[in-house]
């Protein structure tokens, strides 16, 4: 295993402007990635996961989003200082992006293997000959008949679209993929099929991957490293065995025990109270603050700092020792 | 308590330019008074069908659908009124099945106005019990779905479903766009109302883990038929259909040190336009032999544990012979 940092995000800040608010997706997020590790994203609706992966691709549509902060190191260079030039040679060719529904990710009329060869030939001086062959060879790889070079999207299912996608976003073998729920679409066999290919693939090819999900089962089977994503912030980071087995934040806890358990024979579920708050009206200190049941006066104060609690499992709570 | 709910027979095809699709094919089976029978399958294999067509919103090809002794499949339009006041419907979507231009108060009172049966004064004082029932806040009786998040939507959702204190509901997906610390929210209250109106639920999903949870008994269905029916417990403790063997090994389970023999299906689901008699699953199945080619019907291996398989038939007949 390398140990290589292949990306370092540092700081984030992004916001978006809505009617007169402002929205604070993202809020002083840092994490690393190391080179063929896969880091699970996890999080709910609205805490800002697609919203990092975007930023670090550079598609974040602005308006109305905007980058306030921060520095996106991938490869020794700053992404997002980058030119649109040189940041169009990245996209797509070192990092791309995989996304939920594979549908609006693929154009309706026109082949996936031409879609596929377009990719290739875009990054790489090919002929279209050779491309074909190349794509042909992806789709393969993703587990689909080379026959079907020449068919359209909508002769394909939800999960063999998926894999045209996966085959196209690692058409020219990128060093990072980020992966937005590439699963969560898909039905629990067919998800397990396309699961398991993606490590197959990661082995293969060693390309890191940002897997967002919110789905902790997958993130148990595809991640090295976990970070708990809330309110726009990392709440806790580590290795999956740190997040799972030492439990160190309290909104993470609260995500494993509204889990139904497959084996657990308990009558009722223990939910999170209350809502995530809303992000155009965020307060300083700790935003898990009002669902907390450990919290107390200490946890408004301004200033949260992430702590170390070793082997790189951070968390940023004050009242990690109740809760572990 | 006494069967409620009794499905004989039922079958729905729909006719489509490439022939009949089978959607529902031959269901059979028993609901007990205040029990959950939780209805699983992937994508396609017909459980909304099933339960749109035995609350009579589809019109059933053939078959019997007896409801408190009443065949509804025969009954005039004035009684199916009648009987509908019985049973409800909770939708997947609380969005797109909730009238955007009226507000909480409207929506929930809805049922109640149509009905006619009660005064506006005793109208207005029951929405507001039904929304305390929920947990929805009075202050939220004037908003409109938009202002609302998902949880809250699908509670406006139940709580219609509730307004004329029917004995059977039928949930399809009711918590699959919820996020987990939502989702354990409103199962919880789903199991509250239960026990205190002594609900029958049917509840549709193609989650596994919320279904082990919540139901009493579990169907399994795979294009349109019963593979396998057999009480919660039972069923995840000795599958016996090869199709739910798969099925439960793909589930992801959220624990690091999960180490899960997994069954890797081939393929994807076949066609359920004029299938071919015999196994429906015979085609990715591990076991298929030349005798799956033959139709095997529903039989009940032990006490209420039904299962379709050839080779699980067998196997039984089998022990049963070590036994003696």
């Amino acid at each position: 295993m390398e140990n290589a940092t292949l990306i370092k995000v540092n700081d984030l800040v992004v916001e978006y402007a809505a009617d007169k608010k402002t929205v604070q997706a993202v809020n002083g997020v840092y994490f690393e990635l190391r080179k063929g590790e896969t880091l699970g994203l996890v999080g709910e609706t609205g805490a800002g996961k697609t919203t990092i992966a975007k930023a670090i691709l550079g598609i974040l549509p602005d308006p109305p989003a905007k980058v306030r902060k921060g520095e996106i190191e991938f490869d020794g260079q700053d992404l997002l200082k980058l030119s649109g030039k040189k940041m169009s040679h990245i996209k797509g060719n070192e990092i791309s992006m995989i996304f939920q529904d594979p549908m609006t990710a693929l154009n309706p009329i026109m082949t996936v293997g031409k879609q596929i060869s377009e990719t290739i030939r875009l990054h790489n001086k090919m002929s279209k000959a050779e491309a074909g062959v190349e794509a042909v060879k992806m789709l393969e790889l993703v587990g689909i008949p080379g026959e079907r070079y020449n068919e359209y999207p909508h002769q394909f299912s939800g999960g063999m679209k998926q894999r045209v996608v996966i085959a196209m976003a690692l058409a020219c073998k990128p060093k990072l993929l980020l992966a937005d729920e590439p699963t969560t679409a898909l039905d629990v066999t067919i998800q397990a099929q396309v699961l398991d290919m993606m490590n197959n693939l990661k082995q293969e090819l060693g390309t890191s991957v940002l897997l967002i999900t919110h789905d902790l089962g997958v993130v148990a089977e595809m991640c090295d490293r976990v970070a708990i994503v809330y309110a726009g912030e990392i709440v806790e980071i580590g290795t999956a065995e740190d997040v799972f087995d030492r439990t160190a934040h309290p909104y993470t806890k609260g995500l494993f025990q509204s889990l139904p358990a497959l084996e657990s024979t308990e009558k009722r579920l223990k939910p999170i109270k209350g809502m995530m708050p809303d992000p155009t009206e965020l307060k300083p200190g700790c935003k898990f603050y009002d669902r907390c049941p450990y919290a107390s006066e200490e946890c408004k104060a301004e200033g949260m700092r992430a702590r170390d609690l070793g082997n790189g499992h951070l968390v940023l709570c004050k009242k990690t020792e109740e809760v572990m | 308590m006494g069967t409620i709910l009794e499905v004989k027979n039922l079958k729905k095809y729909f006719s489509t330019p490439k022939g009949e699709l089978h959607a529902v094919d031959d269901i059979s089976f028993k609901i007990e008074e205040g029990k959950t029978l939780g209805v699983v399958g992937e994508s396609g294999c017909g459980k909304s069908t099933l339960g749109r067509t035995i609350l009579h919103l589809l019109e059933s090809t053939s078959g019997r659908i007896i409801f408190d002794g009443e065949d509804i499949t025969k009954v005039n339009k004035k009684k199916l009124r009648e009987i509908r006041e019985n049973m409800q419907m909770i939708f997947q979507d609380p969005f797109a099945s909730l009238n955007p231009r009226m507000s909480v108060r409207e929506t929930i009172m809805e049922p109640l106005v149509i009905q006619g049966k009660l005064s506006k004064t005793e109208i207005e004082a029951e929405t507001e019990k039904l929304m305390e029932t929920v947990g929805l806040a009075r202050r939220l009786a004037d908003s409109y779905p938009h202002e609302l998040d998902g949880g809250r939507r699908q509670r406006i959702g139940i709580a219609r479903a509730l307004a004329l204190n029917p004995k059977f509901i039928l949930c399809d997906e009711p918590v699959s766009a919820l996020d987990v610390s939502i989702q354990a929210q409103i199962l919880n209250l789903m199991l509250d109302l239960q026990e205190e109106r002594k609900l029958t639920y049917i509840f549709v999903t193609h989650d596994l883990s919320v279904v082990k949870y919540i139901s009493d008994e579990i169907m399994v269905m795979y294009l349109g038929q019963m593979v396998e029916k057999a009480s919660s417990d039972e069923l995840f403790r000795n599958p016996l259909h090869p199709y739910t063997k798969a099925l439960l090994s793909a589930i992801p389970v959220p624990d690091v040190h999960a180490k899960k023999e997994r069954i890797l299906l081939k393929g994807e689901i076949t066609s359920p336009i004029n299938p071919k008699p015999g196994c429906r699953f015979a085609a990715r199945c591990l076991y298929a032999t030349k005798r799956c080619a033959s139709t095997q019907n529903v039989a009940e291996i032990s006490e209420g544990h039904f299962v379709a398989c050839h080779a699980a038939v067998e196997n039984k007949k089998k022990e049963e012979v070590k036994e003696l």
